[in-house]
């Protein structure tokens, strides 16, 4: 790890005063889990680091009738786990928490940190950029991308988005909040990420001075969500795929519905094919499956990951069952 | 960069208040104090960033306030290790994946490699050596040996404080929970199925003890 | 033989023999107190990192350490490969530094420039036609027998053929691999070592450093797993020391995470085209195979296949590959889980062709294997059977239920010698009654000082506690490495050999005082008594205050006077597995390890040894690849995220059965810390197919693979 100066504003707004306007300079501490490790591996180098953790209203699980959830970007993921309200009315978001199969990582981990960390591609990871250029050229197709994209895979970026949190949130509608030295603006989570399209940009929209501090999920009745993920290891492991699911039933009718997608894409992806599949029909294994193979219907595979084709059909037939039996 | 930023990477000049420094540290010749149990959070005029050379640290640690010199790079897992010789926790993946380095946060287990210790500041930090204090080992420790919990015994310290941890969550666990419970540590000789065996009866012992109104860790 | 003095005491005179006896360092361990080797902090000491070449094969064309020297905390700097130098793997070491902090050795490694030129490589063996197209192959062997030929082409002979492989893991030990050295004297130098040999280190110190070899002192008194990765003080040893000398401080440098996975773990792969035949009754008749794999830039072993059965017409043809990685070193049990499933698997595909149980296959065939090993195989066998319910669970091939789990049994055998290696114990009995045996021996987390605390004390007639063992230290006797598992037969009969002279000392310097001769003496429950008469006794303090403050001392060699130990063991392994033909995703239902080691001094960590090995073996079976990439020669997964270990929750319901008592105990105490680690990888590999109907031909099985399988057919 390069040497860096650590700030720990106690206000929003010291922290945003706290960081640079672009890029490299400053990195966010949330959790860390994610941030320290690259800076151990030198994959960020950041001059100054700024945590949130002293920021007192940046924490908390709140809920509130007809305005749902109010998560802290600061929250943990055990204060998510064991929040009442959560378990109540959220459940979904409780098996995503203990899709991540470590108490530790619960304790440290915040929700704010799992939509902003960063992809586990092995190349970005061992130094190569986030797009994974060697010798002017990209590294995953020709290299070994058996985790890599299967969907939005055009290059140059091939990583997938390697957050829990996202598709479940983004499928419940969440939005978050940003505040930057302008102000804060609220967009709903899904803008929250996009795909690099050259060297220098990120996977998020979040600008290098503003930081997230809100995530607001609307009330969750007559949704029946559930997430499914599809991991080689019962511990703790990266997911090969997951999907998360939401549908806004009418009696037995799915009136609307949303699939978004984790670990196939470069972003969360939603999938407007199995979204679609799903809506006024009645729920059925045949109907979950129909979802599951739209949602996979556009897929590119690269040469060595074409597994994840078929994984993410069922992740998604599984997904929509669950949810088609009331949910988590 | 255009924010305001501390004053230089030389060691003891970043802006730290020497007030709050001070405050639980009059008495401190020895490194080593006493303080009361709420110990405030650093409270250095805020947005002022400290480092990147060493400045002041007081770690909280089984009870005991620590005073370092540390770098902000400077982990809590490496500042236990090397500068207090507290090396119960391990160093492994060194990535906060195997938990050889588990070690309580406020009573929350926590990967200490990917903990800076700066950021412990304020916080009370337990590492196993609090749970054999005076060498009466603890009971999921007992466990562990009963069990033949442990080999090569490298992992052993981070599976007994994920183990304590746990079992504070779940004092009355089913096997599976305590296997899901688990996954975030790692053992390379297979010490498991001991493990799952230790905890168990570990769960026994401490209910038991409890309802017999003694106290443990 | 009984009348030899040394023997072990028969069945009804074991005190402690046997018995399940937790381990001494247990809580040493259990509550953090034990220092291993990454542990140690020695006054002034320095910090050590190293700069790895980022390239898998290059010439060194400059280096400069120039703005390194001038940084903070740098109190020295070796180059260890040069201008000149041609690296053959990534992560080879090139500069090693020392300085006051780790993280000022780290920052000093990030200032070195290095330059090179980047030359071809090649790190990717699993094909052969493309190892052969790359020039990387060289022919290593060939075996023939009988006349296969002939035996193929026989009337009536079923024939299977198929591809098989097992590929490079790493040892992933989790304490890393390094030294805490400092000189004690311009030619003295004492290093805490994370080593397999305290005994065998100091010489290869003394030549790297051109000093006499009783000048050096290795101390390990716990380490973090080595699986037979820790017997040599390596470069990394051999540059520590002279940074040390250099600096006049003691310098502590261990493997980072990733060079640890990269340069210091490499089990070699396997990979084999077999053809194998069997008449219709199952009889095995003909083997052919052509196997090949690597272990990094030079040989790996030749792996001894068709493994364990002696197939009367067989030929094999092996050849090495060499790659671009870190070079191979032993892995617990070497060569023996590749040979095991290379062997093991094409067998059980062949009973699915004969309309066989493969377990009735290796029932019939168990006759092939040496000596008196077909005969321990049929026991362990049945017992296996009856322990994963076989009659119950098994089907033929593909789990025709419905749904999209599919469970499945699988079933292996394998071998290994575990004769017990050189041992010297230095034994002692105070006239204040403590009782000491030094070796210089390790403990690699196998129980090694708890055996010799259990064999003291049982020929004394004490408890376990009684013993004061020293071990992890060069000044104790020789002793050998642990490798092979040959520790527990070394340590047992060297302690045993002294401790009952020892004793012997004792009933000599008492028996005038219980007016008994000498040999009408014996030790048990903490007393000298006569063994006729109980009456006559004392207790063992005042024994030993007999010896008029004389200490009796023996030494005990392995090996030496009396068969204590033996070699050759038989052990089975059953797997019960789940498959998602959905997902393709494997989950263990039930390992059931059957194994025979001969007498066991401990029956807790004996068993120990046995759930490990099956822990580990799901591991290798399942998760465990070190993935080298084509493009860059590095490897991807340097990490324990993506270098996937086996976890809690993975591992199902475990069995182990120790085959004990007459026919097994007699032979004496043989290792056991390979033998049931070979096994799970075929037994996992052969359930697999049982569930799914066809074979996944290589480890680990993953999902993709399961997929694939299944794509060319089976029950999806």
């Amino acid at each position: 790890m390069e040497r860096f100066e650590y700030a720990s504003p106690v206000s929003r707004k010291e922290a945003v005063g706290l960081l640079a306007e672009t890029w490299g300079e400053t990195e966010i501490l949330a959790g860390g889990t994610d941030v320290l490790s690259r800076m151990k591996d030198y994959v960020s180098t950041p001059k100054r680091l700024v945590s949130l953790k002293r920021i007192k209203d940046l924490k908390g699980v709140h809920y509130a009738p007809g305005h749902g959830l109010r998560i802290g970007s600061m929250a943990t993921l055990r204060e998510i786990k064991v929040n009442t309200y959560v378990q109540r009315y959220y459940p979904a978001l409780v098996d995503t928490a203990n899709l991540i199969r470590s108490q530790q990582l619960h304790s440290m981990g915040t929700i704010g940190g799992s939509l902003l960390q960063r992809p586990r591609c092995w190349y970005y990871r061992l130094g190569y950029g986030l797009l994974a250029q060697y010798e002017g050229k990209s590294l995953p197709p020709e290299g070994d991308n058996r985790y890599h994209a299967i969907l939005g895979n055009s290059g140059p970026a091939y990583f997938t988005s390697p957050s829990t949190f996202a598709p479940i949130l983004i499928a419940l509608e969440a939005r978050v909040e940003l505040l930057g030295p302008s102000g804060s603006r609220t967009i709903p989570l899904e803008k929250l990420f996009t795909t690099p399209t050259k060297t220098g940009e990120r996977e998020h929209t979040l600008h290098p001075n503003e930081i997230v501090t809100e995530i607001l999920v609307p009330p969750a009745g007559g949704i029946r969500s559930a997430v499914h993920e599809i991991r080689q290891k019962e511990g703790l492991d990266w997911a090969l795929t997951a999907a998360a699911v939401a549908l806004h039933m009418k009696d037995n009718t799915v009136r609307s519905a949303r699939v978004v997608l984790g670990q196939v894409a470069p972003v969360p992806w939603d999938s407007q094919e199995a979204a679609h599949a799903l809506v006024g029909k009645t729920l059925s294994e045949q109907v979950a499956e129909a979802a599951g193979k739209a949602a996979v219907s556009e897929a590119t595979p690269l040469s060595m990951n074409g597994y994840k084709v078929q994984l993410t059909r069922v992740a998604v037939k599984r997904a929509v069952l669950q949810a088609a039996k009331g949910g988590a | 960069m255009k924010t305001k930023r501390g004053q230089g990477p030389e060691k003891g000049t970043g802006n730290v208040s020497r007030r709050d420094f001070l405050r639980g540290a009059g008495v401190a010749v020895s490194g080593t104090l006493l303080v009361g149990e709420s110990m405030a959070e650093p409270a250095e005029a805020s947005g002022q960033a400290r480092g990147p050379g060493e400045v002041p640290v007081t770690l909280r640690i089984n009870g005991e306030a620590r005073q370092l010199d540390l770098e902000p790079r400077v982990t809590l897992l490496d500042a236990l290790r090397d500068r207090l010789g507290i090396t119960g926790a391990k160093k492994v993946c060194d990535r906060a994946t195997c938990g050889a380095c588990t070690v309580l946060l406020d009573d929350e287990p926590v990967y200490a490699c990917t903990v800076l210790a700066i950021e412990a500041e304020g916080h009370n930090v337990t590492t196993i050596e609090h749970f054999s204090k005076g060498g009466q080992l603890h009971p999921v420790m007992k466990a562990f040996v009963d069990h033949d919990a442990q080999q090569c015994g490298f992992c052993t310290p981070g599976f007994v404080m994920a183990s304590i941890a746990f079992l504070k969550n779940h004092p009355n666990p089913s096997l599976e929970e305590v296997e899901k419970g688990l996954g975030g540590n790692l053992c390379r000789c297979g010490t498991y199925h001991g493990i799952r065996l230790a905890v168990l009866e570990a769960a026994k012992t401490m209910t038991a003890q409890d309802e017999g109104g003694s106290i443990h860790g | 033989m009984a009348s030899c003095k040394y023997a072990w005491p028969p069945v009804g005179h074991r005190g402690l023999i046997g018995q399940s006896i937790s381990r001494i360092d247990g809580p040493a361990k259990s509550s953090g107190r034990a220092k291993y080797t990454y542990d140690v902090k020695l006054p002034g000491m320095l910090y050590g990192a190293c700069l790895r070449s980022a390239y898998a094969h290059a010439k060194i064309t400059a280096v400069d350490t120039s703005a390194a020297a001038k940084m903070p905390g740098v109190k020295g700097i070796r180059v260890i490969q040069g201008v000149g130098k041609e690296i053959q793997w990534a992560g080879d070491e090139i500069v090693e530094v020392a300085a006051t902090t780790e993280q000022a050795a780290q920052d000093a490694v990030r200032a070195i420039k290095v330059e090179y030129q980047q030359l071809p490589f090649f790190v990717n063996e699993a094909n052969l036609q493309k190892d052969q197209a790359a020039s990387r192959t060289k022919p290593a062997s060939e075996l023939k027998v009988g006349d296969p030929d002939k035996a193929f082409a026989e009337d009536g002979v079923v024939i299977h053929e198929g591809h098989y492989g097992v590929p490079v893991i790493t040892h992933c030990c989790l304490e890393a691999h390094g030294h805490a050295t400092e000189w004690t004297g311009p030619k003295n130098l004492r290093t805490h070592s994370s080593t397999q040999g305290v005994s065998a280190l100091p010489m290869q110190f003394a030549e790297a450093l051109n000093i006499p070899s009783a000048n050096v002192e290795v101390i390990c008194q716990y380490m973090g797993g080595g699986f037979g990765s820790k017997f040599q003080m390596d470069r990394w040893g051999q540059y520590t020391a002279l940074l040390a000398k250099d600096t006049g401080k003691p310098v502590k440098y261990l493997l980072e995470r990733a060079a640890e996975q990269e340069v210091a773990g490499c089990r070699p792969s396997g990979f084999a085209r077999v053809k194998v035949a069997a008449r219709k009754d199952g009889t095995l008749t003909a083997w052919e195979s052509e196997c090949w794999g690597t272990g990094g830039p030079g040989p790996s072993g030749i792996l001894p296949i068709p493994y364990v059965l002696d197939i009367p017409n067989r030929i094999r043809r092996h050849t090495f590959v060499s790659t671009n990685i870190g070079p191979s070193r032993a892995w617990r049990a070497p060569n023996h889980p590749q040979s095991c499933l290379l062997t093991m698997a094409p067998l059980d595909d062949l009973a699915a062709k004969l309309n066989m149980d493969p377990l009735e296959l290796l029932m019939k065939n168990a006759h092939l294997a040496p000596e008196n090993l077909g005969k321990v195989y049929r026991e362990e066998l049945q017992k296996a059977a009856e322990l994963a319910e076989w009659s119950k669970l098994w089907h033929p091939r593909g789990e025709k239920t419905s749904g999209h789990l599919k469970r499945g049994l699988g079933v292996s055998f394998h071998t290994w010698g575990g004769r017990g290696h050189v041992s010297n114990c230095l034994f002692s009995i105070e006239p204040d009654g403590s009782v000491v045996a030094e070796l210089g021996s390790q403990d690699l987390g196998t129980g090694t000082r708890t055996v010799i605390a259990v064999v003291a004390a049982d020929t004394l007639g004490l408890p376990v506690g009684a013993v004061t063992v020293k071990i992890g230290d060069s000044r104790y006797p020789y002793d050998g490495p642990s490798g092979g598992s040959t520790t527990v037969g070394g340590v047992s009969a060297s302690t045993r050999r002294a401790a009952v002279d020892a004793r012997d000392s004792l009933f000599a310097a008492v028996a005038p005082a219980l007016g008994v001769p000498a040999d009408q003496l014996v030790a048990v429950g903490g007393t000298i008594q006569a063994k006729n008469d109980p009456t006559k006794r004392l207790s063992w303090k005042q024994a030993c205050a007999k010896l008029g403050g004389r200490k009796i001392q023996t030494t005990g060699k392995n090996p030496g006077e009396c068969m204590l130990g033996s070699s050759g063991v038989g052990g089975v392994t059953a797997a019960d597995v789940s498959v998602d033909v959905e997902t393709g995703l494997v989950r263990i239902n039930r390992m059931v390890a059957v194994q025979d080691c001969g007498l066991i001094i401990d029956m807790k960590t004996a068993k120990s040894q046995c759930y490990g090995a099956l822990i580990m073996g799901i591991g290798y079976s399942l998760f465990e690849e070190k993935i080298m990439d084509n493009i860059t020669g590095r490897m991807l997964n340097p990490n324990m995220e993506f270098y996937k270990l086996c976890s809690l929750p993975d591992i199902g319901e475990l069995v182990v059965h120790m085959m004990t008592g007459p026919g097994y105990d007699e032979r004496g105490v043989i290792g056991l810390g390979e033998p049931p680690v070979i096994s799970p990888g075929a037994a996992i590999s052969n359930a697999v197919a049982n569930a799914i109907g066809v074979r996944v031909p290589t480890l680990p099985i993953t999902p993709e693979k399961v997929l694939a399988a299944l794509a060319k057919g089976g029950v999806a």
